[in-house]
């Protein structure tokens, strides 16, 4: 009987995919095992092997083909004397093809939905679309160009190219002297990486995830973070610390823990987690010219997005500076990193609903732009704050502390933290949802507050 | 202890004998006043005292030119005179004070010196083993012919990073000496009771690193090892192992209650290899220097020492606007 072949899911988060190449034509046998296709997901190209035996009656995607969601029939399986005319139900391929659409259009696009009062970039400088994923990139190689002292080390940032696509290309411009890959051993790297910022070089240290720097956090903490002090000031790391943060899609409890407020404690620190490509850029290229160690908290589902990245020699932007995406006149939404996603959600739907919500993106978690806060709840005179992370000792539950501190008068409300919830991550789809903040809960966050 | 051959005395002259006398009395007598001060109430906190192992340091640092760089543990006041450091400064650390290293942030265990390029003083035993390894990977990078020394004792080297230290300095052909001070007690933990494979600079060889062992009480000696290492290093042939046979006579620190050996082990060893006596000696015999010039030796050094200790006393506790100093360096603009 004949059967579909469908364009597979290949990573965690991977929703559509390039069909790279056939390595097959329509009248081959394959068995199973054999390889049939190469697939470039977001996070690497990866051959795809047939399950079933049989004759290829009819490819339905060509080869090339870019954005196939996962799903889609790309081909057709016969027995022998069999005919892919025979099957009825395999659709033309294209009518479930996108290949005009860009990745972020897919889940919101809150970069096209809301205008931000812009502030970083001079008028009339020219926008292109990137996704999180470049922006990075672009950021570590323009650093390495203008320093040779920078260097990027981590686990398959070489040869395989990043685990994340990351470091895509970067071994081609720099060579294997200044991009490293190192063996599985997180505490044993990061330690190298501050003792080589200790001689005086500019380390990027990627990890596969922060999940994996737990193994490393005494070298970040203690090394890193405290010898500028403990040393009276002689010497420091000018290190970065950089790799995806919290949770992805389905990885389970160990993959998924979101770092902020684990890092954000520690002087001697500083914590970026930035949302949009833009912000990515300009805060990567500070961060690898800051002369202290920098936390940079990045998101594997904001990889692939796409967001407007100005056109421009040196793009920086300065630590410790929140970004106003909204003005809003009754609550105020803070967030960052992924949390501005829902917060920009909720804000659009609270639009709707007649209440206007400013949002502020911290970008940099320490220093934190507290005034930016201070100045927006004085006029809103409610709050709310957007995190993944665990709700015990959250960022949020300290932003809480601050606004109760030095606005006190000003509250009409108090102040609502939505953050994970206080569990260790699910793998359960439905689970891992509720485990997670949402929109939702947003809006019924601002809804409290406003006494709607 | 095992001990290698000592180095032919050919290879000595009177005046590096003379030297190494007086760096290693320096070393013991900074150390019996840093106790004394300790014991005053002067110095708080932990204080890991390095009487007994001085030949160590001061045997490895004849072996190093300008630009080696040197990074240890906690137990590192010896490492920081060994390397030149104004025994002013690393005293008045010790008491807190303005005038320390580390303007009295650091304490005991935490003093550097750019300098001299010594990179500290960590509490985190071995954690110092892959900052050392990324010292030379600095090195490596730049093109210079500089090494690292770096120090870690028979405790620490039954952590993982150190063997995740190995590996990567073996793969990337760093020049990093591994010195591991084996003093034969963890603390209070002797080495048969905390491993069955004690024979520390063997297990490189799992990595293919070389190594060996090296009497550490006999100061020539460990020049001699320290030499053939810094060779190898310098000669981009990756990372090498010293395994230095020592002693320590005093506690790991100063709450020692000393219940995990004998009196007499400690007695036996000062009496019979004490490094400092086996230099003096040597001195003696050879004619170079008399008993009187000694004691000449021994109040210069003295004098040194008093000096010290009277500006740790004297130095002014830092200011209090030094809390908020020294956290972030300046970005530059």
């Amino acid at each position: 009987m004949a059967t579909e072949i469908l364009m597979p899911a290949l990573s965690p988060t991977m929703e559509e995919g390039t069909l790279a190449k056939w390595l097959v034509k329509e009248g081959d046998t394959v068995s199973s095992g054999d390889i049939m296709a190469e697939i470039e997901t977001d996070k690497a190209t990866m051959e795809f092997e047939a399950v079933d035996e049989g004759i290829i009656g009819k490819i339905l995607v060509a080869e090339g083909t870019e954005g196939v969601k996962v799903n889609t029939a790309i081909a057709v399986l016969v027995e022998d004397g069999e005919s892919a005319d025979d099957i009825a139900e395999a659709e033309p391929a294209d009518a479930q093809i996108s290949i005009d659409e860009p990745a972020a259009a897919a889940p919101a696009a809150p970069v096209e939905v809301v205008t931000p009062k812009e502030m970083d970039i001079p008028e009339g400088t020219e926008m292109k679309p990137t996704t999180v994923r470049e922006a990075l990139r672009d950021a570590m190689a323009e650093e390495m160009r203008r320093s040779e002292n920078v260097f990027l080390m981590g686990e398959e940032v070489a040869e395989y190219q990043g685990a994340y696509k990351i470091s895509q290309g970067l071994l081609d411009e720099f060579g294997a002297k200044r991009v490293i890959d190192t063996p599985i051993t997180e505490h044993g790297f990061a330690g190298i990486g501050v003792g080589a910022a200790f001689g005086g070089l500019n380390p990027i240290v990627e990890f596969m995830t922060f999940n994996f720097a737990m193994q490393a956090i005494d070298q970040i903490l203690n090394s890193a973070a405290k010898t500028l002090y403990m040393s009276g000031g002689q010497m420091g790391a000018p290190i970065v610390f950089r790799g995806p943060n919290g949770a992805a899609a389905r990885v389970g409890a160990q993959h998924s823990q979101d770092y902020a407020a684990w890092y954000a404690q520690i002087p001697g620190l500083k914590v970026v987690m930035p949302y949009s490509a833009a912000d990515a850029k300009g805060l990567l290229k500070t961060a690898i010219r800051d002369p202290n160690p920098v936390i940079f908290l990045e998101n594997e589902i904001l990889y692939g997005q796409s967001f407007d990245v100005p056109v421009m020699d040196d793009y920086t932007l300065p630590f410790g500076k929140a970004k106003i995406w909204r003005e809003g006149s009754d609550v105020t939404i803070v967030s960052f990193g992924i949390g501005m996603k829902y917060a920009l959600e909720a804000a659009d739907e609270l639009a709707k609903e007649g209440i206007s919500a400013e949002v502020i993106d911290l970008r940099t978690l320490r220093p934190m732009d507290m005034p930016t806060v201070l100045e927006s709840v004085k006029k809103t005179n409610r709050c709310v704050t957007v995190e993944e992370g665990f709700p015990v000792c959250s960022i949020g539950s300290y932003i809480s502390s601050r606004i109760m501190t030095e606005a006190f008068d000003y509250l009409d409300a108090p102040v609502l933290n939505c953050t994970g919830k206080d569990v260790p991550m699910p793998y359960a789809a439905n689970l891992e949802k509720l485990a997670l903040t949402t929109t939702k809960e947003v809006m019924d966050a601002v809804k409290a507050v406003t006494y709607r | 202890m095992a001990a290698k051959k000592p180095a032919k005395k050919a290879n000595v002259s009177k005046d590096e004998l003379l030297q190494y006398y007086k760096d290693m009395l320096l070393i013991r007598r900074f150390e019996e006043k840093a106790g004394q001060l300790y014991g005053m109430g002067l110095i708080g906190g932990f204080c890991h005292l390095y009487i007994g192992q001085e030949a160590v340091v001061v045997g490895l640092e004849a072996a190093a030119k300008e630009g080696d760089k040197r990074i240890t543990s906690y137990r590192d006041h010896g490492h920081m005179l060994a390397c030149g450091m104004d025994p002013k400064g690393v005293m008045a650390e010790l008491t807190g004070r303005e005038g320390g290293y580390s303007k009295g942030k650091g304490g005991s265990m935490h003093m550097f010196s750019k300098e001299k390029h010594f990179y500290g003083g960590h509490g985190i035993v071995a954690a110092q083993v892959p900052l050392g390894a990324g010292l030379a990977f600095s090195d490596k990078y730049k093109g210079n012919d500089n090494v690292t020394f770096t120090y870690f004792g028979d405790g620490a080297a039954n952590q993982g990073q150190v063997y995740e230290a190995y590996n990567m300095a073996e793969l990337w052909d760093l020049p990093c000496i591994f010195v591991i001070e084996n003093n034969q007690y963890a603390m209070g933990t002797s080495t048969q009771r905390s491993t069955k494979s004690p024979s520390y600079f063997a297990r490189g060889a799992a990595y293919g690193i070389e190594g060996e062992e090296v009497d550490g009480m006999n100061v020539l000696a460990v020049k001699e090892a320290g030499e053939k290492a810094v060779a190898h290093c310098r000669a981009g042939k990756g990372p090498y192992i010293l395994e230095i046979k020592t002693y320590r006579y005093r506690g790991h620190s100063m709450s020692d209650p000393a219940k995990y050996r004998t009196r007499e082990e400690v007695q036996k060893i000062r009496d019979e290899r004490d490094a400092i006596e086996q230099v003096r000696d040597m001195l003696l015999t050879g004619k170079h220097a008399s008993e009187d010039d000694l004691k000449a030796i021994d109040k210069e050094i003295k004098s040194v020492v008093n000096e010290a200790a009277e500006f740790a006393k004297e130095s002014p506790e830092p200011s209090l606007d030094e809390l908020y100093t020294d956290i972030y360096m300046e970005a530059e603009a």
